[in-house]
Order: structure tokens, then C-alpha cells, then sequence
């Protein structure tokens, strides 16, 4: 059941068109991520079969819900997935309660029993069951929309920048929840954003859209450092890389982390209350690099690397580069001329010295 | 006085009979109205346009031009007398049968330009929402349209109720002035006043006049309610 998500689509409207041809991970979180007017969403309603793309071929591990050269197109109601929309989308006219049984009822689950409360403690909202919709804030009627999309046991969960109505202090108050579903229910989940952090925290598999068309695909932290995506993605570019919290300092107020490449430290006032995994954004603006290890420096965090290539950025003056520290990809802008100075090519040797990571989630 | 005392034998028959006229009416234009406004409220149909227009043509027709076109095509040689004819029904003009036909036709716009406005209200984003909630078209359009557009209902039963208790001209076109079959309140008026029985047709009259005032009233009330609702 994990031949993934094959979805080609074509659609050509008076002012915006779109054509994709993508073949995705059946499980986890895959991001699809693009600046506003890129296609996301669209691509997201075809997926839910509310938009109909006029050629389409779609399967979702192993069950076809549209193949246009057949002629076979499941309307959405008959789809097993579950939609999130952006803006929160309750029912007024039904309490909480009400709302989540909409879908759980329709989807054959029982109403009696504990499905409905417990997926209400795990998103926050026992406490608000026989309320209605009007009286609820933001970030809880989203809640309730995450759980009532939840509850029809979708094998798709589609979500479609759930948190983009929100203020950043709610905003923060549903990232852990989506965290918990990622790590505590196996649903294959597609999550469209324009914001780099909440991919960096949720993600596992990367879409990037511009303007209709798909600019690459793959694995978060591969697809990140790559270097032959255009300006509007390198302009911010740099790297996630996953790190286990190995301890902290609490006189300097740092804690240090591991990864594959070495051991980063990153200012903490207080320490991790986990022992779990997190993961940091180091962006290529951030990131030097020399030939040999600098002794006398205020920098902390130098790791040794690999050079594997190069390619110039949007300023004629800069070029990216793209390096393996222990096999997790980092990217470093450095000039043209230092390029040049310190001769390196593929396969250098070099120190990458990292003057700024941030520490998601 | 008492209402019996203000109100001949016949004048009561006249009004029970417009009270019937106007519920059946109601009843059958929900039925009737709900899937054209519905259809008029969501299709890109370039067919909607037209199909708008003739559903309003009643409000600006003169009630004897549609009437005296109900009569042909009710009579013995008319599309509808011979369908009713070949169905055993007979002929409609000059009954009960025929007015509410007519009625259902002449308060049309009444029930369906209300039902279409607030069905448009609603958006696609709750249909949509319900799609994914596994909930078929049909499911759709009573577990959530229908309660969404619950002002729309109210107030299209409303005026098309108000709406046929006024009915004079195709009234007269179509029934004529059968005592307990035909004769509704409006046309009752109309005797009363033709044989100088003024203060019959004072009851009547009056009694048609608060009616229509509380209806306006409610209306309107309906209206103001649904704007707080929605700010």
C-alpha cells in the first residue's frame, strides 16, 4: 500500500494554467510549497477532485480517483480524504459536536464510543464540544477543523495552508498539534505553505510550484540545497538539518546539538525539556568557509565539509555552494573572487564556519 | 363584535378559501421553487439568464395577460387542457385545480428570487467543505444548504403566501366567481363593492390590509435579523 501519490494534471483557465506530473511519497508529510499564484492550491483542489482538471491521472497508493483516458473521475464525496481549507469553514449552523459528527457519520463511523473524544484531546477541543462556531477563536475553530477532517479516517490528508488566517501567536498554538498528528497517526498528508518555517518543521518531502509548473521535488533537505532552482527560492536560500539535542550548557546558555556532520551549538536561555529531535535552519548567507581551521575566532560552530559544485546567484559578485558534511547537504554564499582566491573546486576540503543557526521547533 | 358578527357566511367561506388557496400554493411552490432556484443560484449555464427572466415575467405582466394565455392553454384545445384531459383531470379553468395552477405560476418569482438570493449567499466553500465530508450532491443540498438558506425559505413562503391572498386579475381570468370553489376574498371585495355593500367589503378590506402589514413587518424583521446575523 505505499506505491505513493502519481498525480499528472493539466489545467489551462483564461489567466492561469497548470500542469504537473508528480509521483510522491505515500507516506509522511510532502510540503508543497511555491510563492502565492504558483499553483499550490489549485493542485491541492484537483487532488480533492473540486477542481477538475481537464487531462488528469490520479492514484493514491494503488486506488485510481481520476483517469481522464478512461473516462473515470470519483467525485469528491466519494474520495476517502480529508480537507482542510484555509480558513477555518464550520458549519454555523452546527455545534462543534455537530460539525465533527458531520463527517464521522458520513464516513461510517460510529458516533457512540471514544474516536470523537479522544481525537478531541489530542487537538485541544473536549472542552469545547457543545459550543457553537461563532463562539469560538481562530485557532480553535481550526482545531475543530482539523478534527473533523481527521475523524472520517481519510487515507489522504489534504491541507491547505490551515494556519495562513491565523496571527502568529495561534499560529504557534496549532504547529505542535500538527507535529503530534505527524509523529502519532500514519496518514500520508499533503500540506500546501508559503512560509519556510512551518515546512522546515513539518515536512518530509518538498514540492516546489512556481507560476503553474513543478520546479523540483524530492526529499526536504536534498530538494533545499540544491542549487539549480531559480532566484525566488535562493534569494533566502540555506538548509534544515536534523539534530538530536546532546546536551546544554546552562552558564553560557547553550545547548549542544549532534548531527551527522558534527556537534553545533545554538543560544538557549533555558534547557530543551526534550530529549528529542529538532531540527535548525542554517542559511547559506550565514555559512564562510577556509581552507584551513581558524584558531582565534569568535565563531563556534565550523564543521568540516566537502565541496560537491557550485553555481553563480543572482548577483554576478556571489556564488552558492553547495557542500556534504557527513552526508547532510549545507549551502554557503561566499564571493566569486574568495571562490577564485581559495581555488576550490569539487572535492575541496574546507572548514564551514556558520555564524547564525536557528533552532524550528 | 365578534368575527362571525363582521363576517357573512359567505364572506367566511371566501376567506377559508383564500387561506387554502394561498398554503397549497406555498406548499407546492417549496417544492416546485427550491431545485429552479437552486439550479439559478449555482449554474454557469448561459441558459440561466433567460430561464431568470421568464420566472420574473409574473411581476411585471399585467395578471389578465398571463391569465387570458392560462386559459387558452388550459382550455379543451390548450397543451395543458389536453394533457389534463388525457389523464382524466378534466378541465381546469373554473375550478380550485385551476386557480392554484395558475396561482403557482403567478406567485413563481415570489418564492424563487428570495430562495436564489439566499442559496447564493451561501458561497461554494460550505458545499465544498461538505464534499469532503463524504456528503453526495443531494446530502449536500439538505444538510447544508437547506439549513443555510433557512431565511430565504422563511421569507419566500412568506410573500408567496401574502402574495397569492392578494391575487385579483388572473383570479378572475382563470376561476371566475364560483361561491366555495373559486371564490377567493379578493374577488369577493369586488362583488360587495359592485352591490354597494360597503361595509362588507370594509371587513374584508381591512382585514386584507392588516394581513399584508404584518407580513411586511415580519419580513422585514427577517431581513434586519439576517444582517445582524451575518455582521
Amino acid at each position: 500500500m505505499t506505491d505513493g501519490i502519481v498525480a499528472r494534471f493539466s489545467i489551462d483557465y483564461v489567466d492561469f494554467s497548470l500542469g504537473v506530473d508528480l509521483r510522491l511519497p505515500g507516506v509522511g508529510v510532502t510540503a508543497l510549497f511555491g510563492p502565492s499564484g504558483s499553483g499550490k492550491t489549485t493542485c491541492l483542489r484537483a487532488i480533492a477532485g473540486l477542481e477538475r482538471p481537464c487531462d488528469g491521472y490520479l492514484s493514491v497508493n494503488g486506488e485510481v480517483w481520476q483517469d481522464d483516458a478512461k473516462k473515470l473521475f470519483v467525485p469528491t464525496h466519494r474520495r476517502p480524504l480529508g480537507y482542510v481549507f484555509q480558513e477555518p469553514s464550520l458549519f454555523p449552523h452546527l455545534s462543534v459536536r455537530g460539525n465533527l459528527e458531520y463527517g464521522l457519520k458520513r464516513a461510517g463511523g460510529a458516533t457512540e464510543g471514544d474516536g470523537l473524544e479522544r481525537t478531541a484531546e489530542i487537538l485541544g477541543i473536549a472542552a469545547l464540544l457543545d459550543r457553537g462556531p461563532e463562539k469560538l477563536s481562530g485557532g480553535e475553530r481550526q482545531r475543530v477543523a482539523i478534527a473533523r477532517a481527521l475523524l472520517t479516517r481519510p487515507r489522504l490528508l489534504l491541507l491547505d495552508e490551515p494556519l495562513a488566517s491565523l496571527d502568529l501567536r495561534r499560529r504557534h498554538e496549532i504547529l505542535p498539534y500538527l507535529e503530534r498528528l505527524h509523529e502519532e497517526l500514519e496518514i500520508p498528508s499533503i500540506y500546501v505553505s508559503h512560509m519556510p518555517d512551518e515546512v522546515a518543521r513539518l515536512a518530509d518531502h518538498l514540492v516546489l510550484l512556481d507560476k503553474g509548473s513543478v520546479i523540483a521535488s524530492g526529499p526536504l533537505q536534498e530538494t533545499l540545497a540544491r542549487l539549480d532552482l531559480p532566484a525566488t527560492f535562493t534569494d533566502d536560500a540555506g538548509v534544515f538539518i536534523e539534530a538530536r539535542i546532546a546536551g546544554h550548557d546552562q552558564a553560557d546558555e547553550l545547548t549542544r546539538l549532534d548531527f551527522a556532520g558534527g556537534t553545533i551549538y545554538v543560544p538557549r536561555r533555558r534547557p530543551p525539556t526534550a530529549n528529542g529531535r529538532v531540527r535548525c535552519r542554517i542559511e547559506a548567507r550565514d555559512v564562510s568557509l577556509t581552507l584551513q581551521k581558524q584558531g582565534g575566532t569568535s565563531i563556534l560552530n565550523i564543521i568540516p565539509a566537502t565541496v560537491i559544485d557550485m553555481a553563480p546567484t543572482e548577483h554576478a559578485a556571489q556564488v552558492l555552494v553547495r557542500l556534504d558534511a557527513g552526508g547532510t547537504p549545507l549551502l554557503a554564499r561566499i564571493t566569486q573572487r574568495s571562490w577564485n582566491t581559495l581555488g576550490l573546486a569539487p572535492g575541496s576540503r574546507v572548514w564551514a564556519q556558520v555564524k547564525t543557526v536557528v533552532l524550528i521547533g | 363584535m365578534t368575527l362571525g358578527g363582521a363576517f357573512s357566511d359567505s364572506d367566511l367561506a371566501a376567506i377559508w378559501l383564500t387561506v387554502e388557496l394561498a398554503g397549497m400554493v406555498t406548499v407546492l411552490l417549496l417544492v416546485i421553487g427550491s431545485p429552479i432556484a437552486w439550479w439559478l443560484a449555482r449554474t454557469p449555464s448561459r441558459w440561466k439568464r433567460p430561464l431568470a427572466a421568464i420566472v420574473a415575467l409574473p411581476l411585471v405582466l399585467p395578471p389578465t395577460v398571463l391569465g387570458f394565455y392560462l386559459l387558452v392553454a388550459m382550455g379543451p384545445h390548450g397543451p395543458i387542457g389536453e394533457l389534463t384531459q388525457a389523464i382524466g383531470l378534466g378541465l381546469l379553468p373554473f375550478t380550485f385545480g385551476g386557480l392554484v395552477v395558475a396561482s403557482v405560476i403567478y406567485s413563481l418569482p415570489f418564492m424563487i428570487q428570495p430562495l436564489q438570493n439566499a442559496f447564493e449567499a451561501i458561497g461554494e466553500r460550505p458545499l465544498e467543505v461538505a464534499a469532503t465530508l463524504r456528503a453526495g450532491p443531494l446530502d449536500r443540498f439538505f444538510s447544508v444548504a437547506v439549513p443555510l438558506a433557512r431565511r430565504g425559505f422563511v421569507a419566500g413562503a412568506i410573500l408567496t403566501f401574502a402574495h397569492t391572498v392578494g391575487e385579483f386579475g388572473v383570479v378572475l381570468m382563470i376561476g371566475g366567481n364560483i361561491p366555495g370553489e373559486t371564490r377567493v376574498a379578493s374577488v369577493l371585495i369586488y362583488d360587495h363593492v359592485e352591490a354597494f355593500q360597503y361595509a362588507q367589503a370594509h371587513w374584508l378590506s381591512a382585514l386584507l390590509v392588516v394581513f399584508a402589514f404584518a407580513v411586511l413587518v415580519s419580513v422585514g424583521a427577517l431581513t434586519a435579523v439576517g444582517k445582524t446575523a451575518r455582521q
